[in-house]
């Protein structure tokens, strides 16, 4: 709102002047929805508007299921059935928020290579961009509760694994683990705190995506090219840019159209696809389930976790030198905790000018290897520990892949602005949007391509 | 679920058969086709009320149904009992009731808003949600391809159980194990219960082993998912709905930048839909 130069809210009628004296609400939500934004955005831009529905929409669900539901060991399995069975509407809620939930995940994927790709989190956008890595961490934390909730067998052996994670923590590790449990073991005290926090972070990444809507309506939106809006004038701001309201508000409206239709076909078609039929049978803490796997969401990361098994040179070797300190499964959580704060440091591990991927010719294949890499660590993530491909071991290949994972933050981005030539990028957001749509009626520059079926000089929108 | 273009598309893969049969160490599952598979797929009522009797006469010795209340018996979509019906099925069974004999507990004659009772006589599972509870389709390589084009395979999984047996049996520590080829590992504690005219049904439908397997698991992916009617209706709905919905908003999309995008640039001769306040 600060940065790009356009005209302010003015309270006309008398009740708005009145409002506006007092505390100047009108002007601050004006503001926000009519802020100019760049008019060369992508369908790669729509992943903030599902994210922003997906969060409601699983705070309106939960909350309806929060009405219905027990948080006690005797009873948590049975009130779900209960919601399934006999509330009003309740599987339809449930479903929706099981299902909101991989939404929730596939919206902040796409969100998050969006933003690798055209470089959005480069100056001055970095606390914009670690916002969100803090958001996604506590998406993680929220889902990963929520998931405890219905007291199937994976969600009592997910919460034992993973909470076992903090257990792995040399010296305090086992005091925290039984801290997080309120007890020895996954139990009672657990499912209550898990209900009680899982209730409680959805509004924390309420606050934090409205700080972050704040940050970047202060920096302005990135764009395609990564090249950023005039601000020497009003009127040079006004060619970059077109106001949210009405152009990004229905375009991002189609995509969330036909993201639902797709997110209800899944809900009304296949609703237990996405989940692991061991979660409808009640946990049982003495029967271990034959292969525990995280939700398809965890599995990249669950994959670097296990990657780091003790026959790793890296890990013999810290743990020879930490005198026995650091172990396998120590070094395992570290490794996945490093995976995702090695992102947040993107910023300053780029040492490129150039944001966009568009420009950078080298920068686009190691981008590509990193979205392979993510959904190989996905595959390797799901299979068990033993399982092979091509005669090498799952391990093995998560190994592999999380050598490149780190390596692409910590080697190829800081070599690449050194090494890289940059191809020549477009001098204004304008300039850019008319070599896609042909050029302005002022005979701005432009190759003269068109949309097919785009006519000329009609229809104006009225 | 189980949508029979895809299915069709993938055989043509040739992906589903390696895919359902690929892993031997989880067991030999059938595909068979049942009534409620596909987008429009629903429960037949003449189906569940087969079901229903061969779980009452056989599966309800050892297994229970704790989370089926007798009156869902008359739930449409479902077995579509009528309330007499309902009633005079649910008078063959006793429950425990807690507030009887000065809250010590005492049994008597269940009525149309009881559950039915659980049944731990023997450790067996409670089979409310096992149609849900088990995967009948695995892979291949921990895909999730063969269970987004079979489906997850509950009730495939639990007819090919209940038809699996092949005669073999073994005692292992003192517990004797059945062959059967649905069963991950290959050897299970349940003897094998259906030999072939089981039940009689009203309805003159077949009472062979493979028939009377699959009519009990619909009838158990019934109770483990009542509302699936209504699921598929609102995912129509809903689909339908949002379909249109996006062909509006995608041809107010085109019309709203047909005025900036080509020769048209907001700002010159085009009036915006809401300029900024001058």
């Amino acid at each position: 709102m600060a940065g790009i130069p356009h005209d302010h809210y003015e309270p006309k009628t008398t009740a708005e002047k009145w409002v506006e004296r007092r505390i100047p609400v009108i002007g601050l939500l004006y503001d926000t929805l009519m802020i100019p934004t760049p008019k060369n955005l992508n369908w790669m831009w729509i992943w903030g508007i599902i994210l922003t529905f997906t969060l409601v929409l699983q705070i309106v669900t939960g909350i309806i299921l929060a009405m219905h539901y027990t948080p006690h060991v005797d009873n948590a399995f049975a009130s779900v059935e209960h919601i399934m069975r006999d509330v009003n509407g309740g599987w339809a809620m449930r479903y929706i928020h099981q299902n909101g939930a991989s939404l929730f995940f596939v919206a902040v994927y796409a969100h998050i290579f969006r933003n690798l790709y055209y470089g959005s989190y480069k100056a001055p956008r970095e606390i914009t961009w670690i916002l969100g890595i803090l958001i996604y961490l506590l998406m993680m934390g929220t889902a990963f509760m929520g998931y405890v909730l219905p007291w199937g067998q994976m969600s009592f052996w997910g919460a034992t694994v993973i909470t076992g994670l903090f257990g792995a923590i040399p010296f305090v590790g086992e005091p925290i683990q039984t801290w997080l449990l309120g007890g020895p073991a996954v139990d009672n005290a657990t499912l209550n705190r898990f209900f009680s926090l899982h209730y409680l972070m959805p509004f924390m990444i309420l606050g934090l995506s409205i700080v972050k809507i704040w940050s970047f309506h202060s920096t302005g939106n990135n764009n395609p090219t990564g090249v950023e809006v005039r601000r020497t004038s009003k009127e040079e701001a006004q060619r970059d840019t077109l106001p949210f309201w009405p152009y990004f508000v229905i375009k991002d409206l189609f995509a969330l159209a036909i993201i639902l239709l797709v997110f209800f076909a899944i809900v009304g078609f296949m609703p237990n696809y996405l989940g692991h039929p061991d979660n409808y049978i009640e946990a049982n803490p003495l029967a271990t389930p034959a292969h525990i796997v995280p939700e398809w969401y965890f599995l990249p990361f669950y994959a670097i976790l296990r990657a780091f098994t003790s026959d790793v040179w890296l890990v013999i070797a810290l743990n020879w030198v930490s005198g026995g300190i650091i172990d396998a499964a120590f070094f395992g959580v570290v490794a996945m905790f490093a995976a995702i704060a090695v992102m947040a440091l993107a910023p300053w591990l780029d040492t490129s000018s150039v944001r966009s991927g568009r420009y950078r010719p080298m920068f686009k294949w190691w981008f590509w290897g990193l979205v392979f890499t993510f959904f190989m660590l996905m595959w390797f993530g799901a299979m068990a520990a033993d399982a092979t491909i091509l005669g090498v071991e799952a391990g093995t290949w998560s190994l592999i892949f999380t050598t490149y994972w780190f390596a692409y933050f910590l080697v190829i981005l800081p070599l690449l602005g050194v090494i890289e030539k940059p191809l020549a990028r477009p001098a204004t957001i304008e300039a850019d949007f008319a070599a896609h749509y042909g050029p302005g009626d002022d005979g701005s520059s432009g190759t003269g391509m068109r949309l097919p079926g785009e006519r000329g000089a009609t229809t104006p929108a009225e | 679920m189980m949508m029979k273009t895809l299915r069709r598309a993938a055989t043509i893969l040739a992906l589903s058969t390696p895919a359902a049969f690929a892993a031997g160490a989880a067991g030999y599952v059938t595909d068979y086709d049942f009534p409620f598979e596909g987008v429009f797929g629903t429960y037949d009522q003449n189906q569940l009320q087969r079901g229903l009797k061969v779980y009452t006469e056989v599966c309800s010795a050892c297994h229970g149904i704790r989370y089926v209340a007798f009156r869902n018996l008359t739930d449409p979509g479902g077995v579509g009992f009528t309330e007499a019906q309902a009633q005079a099925y649910t008078e063959q069974f006793e429950v425990f009731d807690t507030t009887l004999n000065d809250g010590m507990g005492d049994f008597r004659e269940a009525a149309l808003n009881d559950k039915f009772p659980a049944n731990n006589s023997v450790g067996a599972p409670d089979l409310s949600l096992m149609a849900k509870a088990r995967a009948g389709f695995h892979g291949p390589y921990s895909t999730g391809i063969s269970q987004l084009i079979n489906g997850m395979g509950g009730p495939e999984y639990i007819a090919s159980l209940l038809a699996g047996y092949t005669g073999e049996e073994q005692e292992v520590a003192g517990t004797v194990l059945y062959e059967n080829t649905a069963f991950p590992g290959g050897w299970i504690s349940m003897a094998p219960v259906l030999y072939g005219d089981d039940v009689v049904f009203d309805d003159g439908a077949p009472t062979d082993i493979e028939s009377t397997a699959q009519d009990v698991a619909a009838f158990l992916m019934w109770t483990a998912e009542p509302k699936l009617a209504n699921r598929k209706q609102m995912g129509l709905v809903a689909v339908l709905m949002l379909g249109i919905l996006a062909v509006l908003l995608y041809f107010t999309n085109k019309r709203l930048w047909a005025g900036v995008k080509g020769h048209q640039r907001y700002g010159t001769n085009v009036k915006p839909v809401k300029g900024p306040a001058e």
